[in-house]
């Protein structure tokens, strides 16, 4: 395994039937930040981070991933690719437990008990609760399964799609807390987000997306404040 | 080794989940046993006319009830987003793909299992006079069903009427896989087995097979990406 440590979004453009998705965005991701992808629903944030997974394919531009200073490519990137989606990406029929033995598998990562209950115990989902199917859980416990089954791989890349969506407070800003203790152990983590709030003063990257176009992008730490206005100022 | 070690991954996921809920091979088995009970009304009962038309009503079957399979296996996929987790695992997409077609395969094997003793039992259809090749041209239209249903399942994931379109684009395809499927057993239960005929319709469907398998194998990958 090979930690990556840069990935060079260049020129991406993506449509979708007419509808034009993504235009010409160039993006330069560092290992240990965190961007925050910040825009309206449209805007193209969803499909930027599918081109970055490898599972959409870009009508023109490149991403090209490096790990010290080489190109990484095909199965070596997707094992250093950790993903929460807007859905759980777990099956509903299997437990919490077997979902996460199925990825480990699938990654040929620690798939051990006591390693998949680190994992599970991290994301503090309810113990009473791992050994009963995915379907039956409330949309909370999922997303910490689904966060739980991103981070079990260990990825160097964290692609998050509204990750604190279904979390209370408490547990939003637990996982924000968490997501700057991976950025600081050199992490590349990525994550689209309304909730200003629990990245806050984590970020250390913002970029905006406006139908399709990036129309803003800044490295340095944000305020729940300078965020909000960030936000108001560009992305409408 | 490895592919086919992530194959079988992929492969006992689906089985276990299936195992577990029940659901798909219920179905499937139902609707095939209600065909033949339909068949059964009618169609004449009539020995001569039963060894013409018995072949077709299998692979009707067959057909019906793979689609179903097909449709709910890879519907499943569909319902957290879970064939993304498998096309961004570091497996070579193709083990996702035999994988799928494994347990594909499983599952109208299994219909087969059922719907064959009970064609023969409410036709009186002399279907297990010959059951070495009955059984392997059987396994070998499980085989080509699942093959070349599991790359259009799984590329109409994304597609609303893709309950529609799986049939219609299929079925097409299909063609050559039931008239095998057809001519052999009919050579099978023909009152003067035709053993020739039996095995070169056998070997075209092991062809078959094969071709598709390879091209299922070459476009899988572009097929599923967006």
């Amino acid at each position: 395994m090979t930690a990556l440590d840069e990935v060079q979004i260049r020129g991406v453009a993506k449509r979708y039937g007419h509808e034009r998705a993504l235009a010409g965005v160039t993006l330069e991701l560092t290992a240990g930040s965190m961007c925050a992808l910040l825009g309206h629903n449209g805007a193209g944030k969803t499909t930027l981070l599918g081109i970055v997974s490898t599972l959409v394919r870009p009508n023109t531009g490149t991403v090209a991933y490096r790990a010290k200073g080489k190109a990484v490519t095909g199965a070596d990137v997707r094992r250093e690719i950790g993903m929460l989606a807007h859905a759980s990406l777990c099956y509903g029929e299997l437990s919490a437990r077997e979902n996460l033995a199925l990825i480990a598998g699938l990654y040929d990562v620690d798939g051990s008990p006591p390693a998949i209950e680190g994992a599970l115990d991290r994301v503090g989902l309810d113990k009473k609760a791992r050994d009963r199917a995915a379907r039956t859980y409330s949309r909370g416990m999922l997303q910490r399964l689904a966060l739980a089954r991103a981070l079990l791989t260990r990825p160097s890349l964290l692609l998050l799609d509204e990750p604190f969506t279904g979390l209370d407070r408490g547990g939003a800003l637990a996982l924000g807390a968490e997501l700057g203790t991976l950025r600081d152990a050199g992490a590349i983590v990525v994550v689209v987000t309304h909730d200003l709030e629990a990245i806050a003063g984590r970020t250390d990257h913002v970029a905006i997306l406006r139908r399709g176009q990036l129309v803003f992008e800044e490295r340095g730490s944000y305020s729940y404040e300078q965020l909000k206005d960030v936000y108001h100022r560009h992305a409408n | 080794m490895e592919l086919l070690r992530h194959a079988a991954r992929v492969a006992w996921k689906d089985l276990r989940i299936e195992l577990r809920s029940r659901e798909i091979v219920y179905t499937m088995v139902f609707f095939g046993a209600l065909l033949v009970v339909i068949y059964s009304f009618a169609f004449p009962n009539d020995a001569r006319a039963i060894r013409g038309s018995v072949p077709g009503m299998l692979w009707v079957s067959l057909a019906f009830t793979g689609t179903i399979g097909l449709g709910r296996a890879f519907d499943r996929e569909r319902e957290n987003d879970t064939m993304r987790a498998l096309l961004l695992a570091p497996v070579p997409r193709l083990a996702v793909f035999l994988g799928k077609a494994f347990a594909t395969t499983v599952l109208v094997l299994t219909v087969a299992v059922v719907c064959t003793p009970l064609l023969a039992l409410f036709l009186q259809a002399p279907l297990f006079a010959y059951p070495v090749p009955l059984i392997l041209v059987v396994i070998l239209g499980a085989v080509g069903i699942a093959v070349i249903g599991s790359v259009f399942a799984a590329t109409l994931l994304k597609v609303r009427s893709r309950d529609v379109l799986l049939p219609v684009i299929l079925y097409p395809l299909l063609v050559p896989l039931f008239v095998a499927g057809t001519s052999c057993t009919a050579a099978l239960v023909a009152e003067i087995p035709n053993f020739d005929a039996a095995w070169y319709w056998i070997q075209f469907l092991g062809i078959y097979d094969a071709a598709f398998l390879v091209l299922s194998i070459w476009v899988f990958e572009s097929l599923v990406i967006e």
